[in-house]
């Protein structure tokens, strides 16, 4: 017989009719249907990134080129981090079921061990999540954005590599552009914040390096975004309207606006689960010290917090399909 | 022990000999199938990335089936589905899935349709 539960007395299970139908006690069953509600919610917003990626199919940002680092590393490493942070928090799942076994086996020592391990991992895992953000949001090379909010990146001629804003700026002594605060408008209002270089002394320092050109967003046959020649490049300035440094809701230098905006609400909301997982595992842990598990007779809250555990799990091993793979 | 657990994975090709060393092939299992696809995203084989099958690149469908699969054994052996009722299995694998298949199918034909119009009317956004 298909049986996990046999450890529990005939009140705990939900009385769903005589066969009992699930065998399975009320908590446990009513925790499943949250997963199940929750990935209904995660799948749509993947649902939602997927449409708007398909719509925009022949410019959406590669992956791979956005994010290329490692913490104390420099250099271009697509994807290891993000590989790591996956297997981080896989081993943080193995901890909790471990911590789960334990339970049945009714080892206090071995559940206090296990959780303390599956909240570390949890928490290295937020940390990496937060140190992605920030490195998105800082953004890399920088870039110019177009009137219909198209960007143009700078590569080299010849190696066709990427070249930031740093190298190409010719510095304009005489340009002063202040930033407008609220404190000093007339209408109260604050103004865009000024970029470290502005548009002109992008523009001149580009005219005057023949070394450079300009990449757009559109995706060639080979997969690859469109390089201009040095003409069409030269053409192309004329469309832009600003400097664009690093990603927010707004302005997004990588590319596609929609896609800062996808990568901010769903990793968010993933990392914001993975926040509460945190904290109940840690409310767990402490139950699990001070005997409440021991008394009661069981360790089914273990498993219970372990499914919501396992599910913030397998949501990220979607997002790390959609976002960084695909 | 009051505990029953199904050891084997694989549709028994492979039977551990109790759960704790169940879950760690499980984890090696997991790990073996990231690092794959990892591996296959940093190099992106050629034959892999020419062509598309079904509105995607091979590469695609094979990083979606893994990513199944990872998900089928995390549900099955973390979240042990494998020692509940069958009946629950259902509930709360197949709701889901429904749904879901449903709900990306339609986006996605309608996002393909918005895309023919970007391309095919007088609209241009690339300015």
């Amino acid at each position: 017989m298909d049986t996990s539960i046999s450890q529990y007395t005939e009140e705990d299970l939900w009385g769903g009719g005589e066969q009992k139908p699930l065998k399975a006690s009320y908590g446990k069953l009513m925790m499943w249907f949250f997963i199940v509600s929750d990935a209904l919610t995660f799948s749509a917003f993947l649902a939602s990134y997927g449409f708007s990626r398909f719509k925009f199919i022949e410019t959406w940002p590669i992956a791979d080129e956005v994010f290329t680092h490692v913490p104390f590393f420099h250099g271009n490493f697509p994807m290891i981090y993000v590989a790591f942070m996956t297997f981080v928090l896989i081993m943080s799942s193995v901890t909790m079921v471990l911590a789960v076994d334990a339970g049945h086996h009714m080892n206090k020592k071995k559940v206090v061990l296990y959780m303390l391990l599956t909240i570390i991992g949890g928490a290295i895992f937020v940390g990496s999540q937060a140190w992605e953000w920030a490195t998105f949001i800082k953004g890399d090379y920088g870039a110019l954005e177009t009137k219909g909010g198209r960007i143009l990146q700078f590569v080299n001629v010849e190696t066709g590599e990427r070249v930031a804003l740093d190298a190409i700026a010719l510095i304009d002594p005489s340009e002063t552009e202040t930033y407008h605060e609220s404190s000093k408008g007339i209408w109260f209002e604050s103004g865009e914040k000024p970029s470290t270089y502005s548009l002109d002394e992008v523009k001149s320092g580009f005219l005057a390096n023949q070394a450079l050109t300009i990449r757009t967003e559109t995706i060639n046959e080979d997969g690859e975004k469109t390089v201009l020649s040095r003409t069409e490049a030269i053409d192309k300035l004329n469309d832009a309207v600003r400097v664009v440094e690093g990603a927010n809701l707004i302005r997004n230098e990588y590319g596609s606006r929609l896609f800062a905006d996808f990568f901010f609400f769903i990793t968010g909301f993933h990392g914001f689960h993975v926040f509460s997982g945190v904290a109940i595992n840690v409310i767990i842990f402490f139950n699990v010290l001070i005997g409440t598990y021991e008394k009661r007779g069981h360790y089914e809250m273990i498993e219970k917090v372990g499914l919501y555990w396992h599910f913030v799990d397998l949501v990220w091993v979607f997002v790390f399909t959609f976002f960084y793979l695909v | 022990m009051a505990h029953e657990h199904k050891l084997s994975i694989f549709r028994g090709l492979v039977t551990f000999k109790n759960n704790q060393q169940k879950i760690w092939g499980v984890l090696l299992f997991l790990s073996l199938v990231t690092a794959v696809e990892v591996i296959l995203g940093i190099t992106k084989p050629a034959f892999l990335v020419q062509g598309t099958l079904m509105g995607t690149k091979l590469l695609n469908w094979i990083f979606i089936i893994l990513t199944l699969v990872k998900a089928y054994y995390i549900a099955w052996d973390f979240m042990h589905l494998r020692d509940e009722r069958s009946s629950l299995r259902r509930v709360v694998v197949w709701t889901p899935v429904f749904l879901i298949v449903y709900l990306i199918t339609l986006l996605l034909f309608e996002a393909n349709y918005v895309y023919e119009i970007f391309n095919t009317t007088f609209l241009t956004w690339d300015f």
